[in-house]
């Protein structure tokens, strides 16, 4: 059986899927919830790298890099405000962010 | 029809109104002689173009003039218009609207002297006039409702004169409160005029309305009314209002509160007659609805024998003639209801004459006793007033129906018509008014005796310093005692039997019981002749013997009447205790009413339920949905994946 | 079984144990190493998709710079690990069977979508030939999404810096050029009198 498709999108599939799991269990801890993300990102990542190579056409590779761009810009911002929180707050546990309780 | 005569009939109205402008507006400049000299000098004007326009009518043979000299507005054919129509039913009412207005004018300068609203209290006056000539000049409903709302307000406004006086703001209140009740009446029936017929012109409407004889009309789902009738009575529901007649009278005597002049010119000779005056001005309408007719004479008859009755144990000098008024008006109302239209309209002409003069008189005699009023702290003072007295003792016979006086004859006119009446209640009224008389003069000498004759009683300071007052006093009072005591004499024959009021009034064929008096009339003498066989004459004896005995011959028999008839004493005083069951069935009721709207409607429904409601069902709603927003992360988190999970899920069904 | 297909599944292992341990470790510092190694393999992967370009830009940049970062905030902060963790053994099962589900719609499209019946293509001979393509597409085609991906990138490095930044510590020793060269004669220089012989007047003015 040679590798087709399938082989990535299910891989894909099971890295995203680890990832929502991770944002269940690691529901407290604000560090591992943004890596959850990044994992998640891999995870289309991979689906849009597959699609790109099997279909011959390289505007998937494209928005890979752009992607690339974005996550890269979101993390260097979010831990930024991870920082500032942590400074103001003396913590980053999930539980104590509750300021937008309706 | 020529513009001059346009002029003149535009002026009447309006220079009173110019008069009450100046008067109102610049009191201040034109100071108090300025303003009595300006509305004296417009109301006379008024007159002199009234008698020109009487002259025309009546001895020129001119015909009625109808004409509409501005149009308001038009809304789906219906005309909004000023106009006038003057006949010969018309020029009586502004010869006596004006003439009485001037007196009291003149008089007023007397009474009003140290008033400090006195400029103020002309121009009131100078305004009512015009009112007055707005409403009786009319020749259609808006106008009519016009003039008869614009009386009413000057009515409110000078019952309210002294309008630091508490008793007076309750009373004027009362006033304008109980005139809105009749006013909706009247409402009601010139809607009802215009949804029938289309029209608010007095000739368009007469002209359509025999043919309306048999038709009906539902106010309320359901029930059927015929028209004319329905229309008739709410028109006399308002004539109710304006003439006091029971039970919406219960103003007239507590309307007393205002200065005395006013209680002369509005609540006794003008604006309690507009009533009488509108009722004989749609006889037209009214002789098609014999039902009408009838509750016109019973409310007309219950007036004028129970309200006469109050005025026996009055205290107060000018209630007592309040009361004698009620129970006037109820004989012309009576008159109405007993087509003899005429009849009222004599009377009421008499009335205004004789009833002026008696508050007028009433008034010099409070002038007298600085502004006492209060019969019990008169007496003697026919030697202090000399004029007073003559005058008010020939007002008084007037009044009573002493033959030859004026009110004799339109009085036992009316009686006589009564007794040939013969719709429904026409037996009943007959009597109330034949005791009527009995009540009259006795009430009439009553005031007399206990006024200027017998021992005065008031305080000793006050019996020094009383004088007759100054020439615009007595000068009015004569001027009016001169046609109280001749003008029936003179304009009886003429004025009934002499088809002076031509088409003016219409008395359907079989109701007209003048044309059957006046087949057996042989002159005003003659009739005075006669009279001393009928039985009103001795009733007026009677009557007259009874109150010599009781207040003048054997004082201390009043006394024992007050103890031998104290339940009756009673009733009277408390006036039949219409005043506390208004009190607490409509004054007291409403405002419960109000109240519990207020309580139930306002607070309880709009307040809590719709506004403070709305707010709440947000917030509880919003409560709900603030559980969704709990502010952690991980909830939106999850929200946000089991949303992914469903549109996969809609995904695979769809594919 | 080929070498490729040999080379996919042992990195794909590799990619899912790694993933797996970077959810359920207990320390912040392991889930990032970890993290490391999931983009490595999935690097790894990508390479035997022959998309070079980005497998190394994946490597240079997250390995490079992005876990770095993370690892950074990791041990700057105090992490209670404790506390940290509280709730996982609650949220297990759930967490479980969310992803089950999610695992199981994804593989359900896929293979009804008939993904395992397209065969991977024949490679290309010219080794680079990726990332001259993907250079060419970008710096055409999408130039002007390039740039503003370029400006995205400037935003993020001024916001992370305008969050973080506290403003000078006042305990910092620093020149004020301005103040430098605005000096005077007088700041600098206090003319003395020292009288020669007089010691004595000398000693009382010190």
């Amino acid at each position: 059986m040679s590798l087709t498709l399938a082989h990535f999108l299910a891989l894909g599939g099971i890295l995203f899927s680890l990832s929502v799991a991770g944002i269940f269990l690691n529901r407290k801890n604000i560090i591992i919830l943004l890596m959850a993300i990044e994992l998640m990102l891999l995870a289309v990542n991979m689906n849009f790298v597959a699609f790109s190579r099997f279909h011959g056409h390289l505007e998937g590779q494209v928005f890979v890099f752009f992607i690339l761009t974005v996550a890269a810009a979101e993390a260097a911002i979010g831990l930024a405000i991870l920082m500032v929180l942590f400074r103001n707050r003396n913590s980053i546990n999930v539980e104590d962010m509750d300021e937008l309780k309706g | 029809m020529n513009t001059d005569l346009h002029i003149i009939l535009l002026a009447i109205p309006l220079l009173p109104l110019f008069g009450a402008v100046l008067a109102g507006l610049f009191g201040r400049q034109i100071g108090r002689a300025g303003a009595h000299w300006i509305t004296i000098l417009a109301v006379a004007g008024s007159l002199l173009l009234s008698l020109y326009v009487f002259k025309l009518i009546v001895f020129d043979a001119m015909p009625a003039i109808n004409t509409s000299i501005y149009t308001w507005a038009v809304t789906g054919g219906l005309k909004f218009e000023i106009g006038f129509l003057i006949d010969s039913l018309t020029v009586v009412m502004m010869t006596v609207v004006t003439f009485v207005s001037l007196m009291v004018h003149i008089y007023t300068i007397g009474y009003m002297h140290d008033d400090p609203g006195y400029q103020r209290f002309f121009s009131y006056i100078a305004l009512f006039t015009f009112a007055m000539l707005m409403l009786v000049m009319s020749n259609n409903f808006l106008q009519l409702f016009f003039g008869w709302e614009a009386v009413g307000l000057v009515s409110y406004l000078l019952i309210g004169f002294w309008f630091k006086k508490e008793s007076a703001i309750f009373a004027n209140l009362k006033a304008f409160l109980v005139n809105r009740v009749g006013d909706f009446g009247f409402l009601l029936g010139i809607a009802a005029i215009v949804v029938s017929f289309g029209s608010l012109d007095y000739a368009e409407v007469f002209a359509v309305a025999p043919t309306a004889v048999d038709q009906t009309i539902s106010v309320f789902p359901g029930v059927e009314w015929a028209l004319l009738t329905f229309v008739c009575i709410c028109l006399f529901i308002g004539a109710m209002g304006k003439s006091a007649q029971a039970p919406l009278h219960v103003w007239l005597p507590d309307s007393m509160e205002g200065p005395t002049p006013i209680s002369a010119l509005i609540h006794a000779a003008t604006m309690v007659t507009a009533g009488i005056f509108m009722v004989a001005r749609m006889s037209p309408l009214f002789e098609l609805s014999e039902v009408a007719l009838s509750f016109v004479l019973v409310i007309g008859a219950i007036t004028a024998l129970f309200m006469g009755l109050i005025g026996l144990v009055q205290n107060d000098i000018k209630r007592v003639i309040a009361y004698s008024t009620l129970s006037q008006l109820g004989y012309m109302t009576v008159a109405l209801g007993a087509s003899a239209y005429s009849a009222a309209i004599f009377h009421l002409m008499t009335h205004a004459f004789f009833k002026a003069l008696l508050f007028l008189g009433a008034g010099s005699v409070i002038i007298a006793l600085h502004h006492r009023q209060d019969m019990r702290e008169m007496g003697g003072l026919r030697r202090v007033l000399p004029i007073t007295f003559v005058t008010a003792w020939l007002g008084s016979l007037a009044l009573m129906g002493v033959p030859l006086f004026s009110g004799f004859y339109s009085k036992d006119i009316i009686i006589e018509a009564v007794h040939l009446a013969n719709r429904p209640g026409a037996g009943f009224a007959y009597w109330c008014v034949l005791l009527g008389v009995v009540v009259t003069a006795m009430y009439s000498l009553r005031l007399l005796f206990l006024t200027f004759h017998g021992e005065p009683r008031m305080e000793q300071s006050v019996r020094e310093h009383a004088h007759e007052p100054g020439w615009v006093v007595t000068v009015p009072l004569i001027l009016l005692a001169i046609p109280s005591v001749f003008i029936g004499y003179f304009s009886i024959e003429p004025m009934l039997f002499g088809g002076f009021f031509g088409d003016a009034i219409h008395v359907a064929a079989g109701n007209d019981v003048l044309a059957e008096i006046g087949s057996h009339f042989h002159g005003p003498l003659a009739m005075a002749v006669h009279a001393l066989v009928t039985p009103v004459f001795w009733l007026v004896v009677l009557g007259s013997a009874l109150a010599v005995a009781i207040w003048f011959w054997k004082p201390q028999l009043a006394v024992w009447c007050r103890q031998r008839f104290s339940p009756l004493v009673h009733v009277l005083d408390r006036k039949y205790w219409f005043d506390e069951i208004y009190q607490a069935m409509f004054a007291r009721g409403s405002a419960r009413l109000g109240n519990g709207l207020w309580r139930y409607g306002d607070i309880a429904v709009i307040d809590n339920l719709m506004v403070n409601g709305s707010a709440t069902l947000v917030g509880w709603c919003a409560g709900l949905l603030r559980y969704l927003q709990s502010g952690y992360l991980y909830h939106y988190a999850f929200a946000m994946i089991v949303g992914l999970i469903m549109i996969i899920f809609t995904y695979i069904i769809l594919a | 079984m080929t070498a490729i297909e040999l080379v996919f599944y042992l990195f794909s292992t590799v990619l899912t144990l790694s993933a797996l341990a970077v959810i359920t470790v207990r320390n912040a510092v392991y889930a990032a190493l970890f993290l490391v190694l999931a983009f490595f393999s999935s690097a790894a992967i990508w390479m035997l998709l022959e998309v070079e370009f980005l497998a190394i830009t994946l490597v240079l940049v997250y390995v490079g710079a992005v876990m770095v970062l993370f690892l950074f905030v990791v041990m700057m902060l105090d992490m209670n690990s404790e506390r940290v963790r509280e709730g996982f053994a609650r949220y297990l099962p759930v967490g479980i069977l969310v992803a089950l589900i999610m695992a199981g719609e994804l593989m359900f499209v896929i293979w009804t979508k008939g993904a395992e019946k397209l065969p991977l293509p024949p490679g290309q001979s010219d080794a680079g030939a990726n990332t001259a393509l993907l250079g060419e597409r970008l710096y055409t085609a999408y130039l002007y999404p390039f740039e503003i991906a370029a400006v995205i990138l400037l935003v993020g490095i001024v916001a992370a810096i305008a969050l973080t930044h506290t403003g000078r510590n006042p305990n910092t020793r620093y020149q004020d050029p301005s103040r430098q060269v605005s000096t005077r004669r007088e700041d600098r220089v206090r003319i003395v009198s020292m009288p020669g012989a007089g010691s004595k007047s000398a000693e009382e003015r010190s």
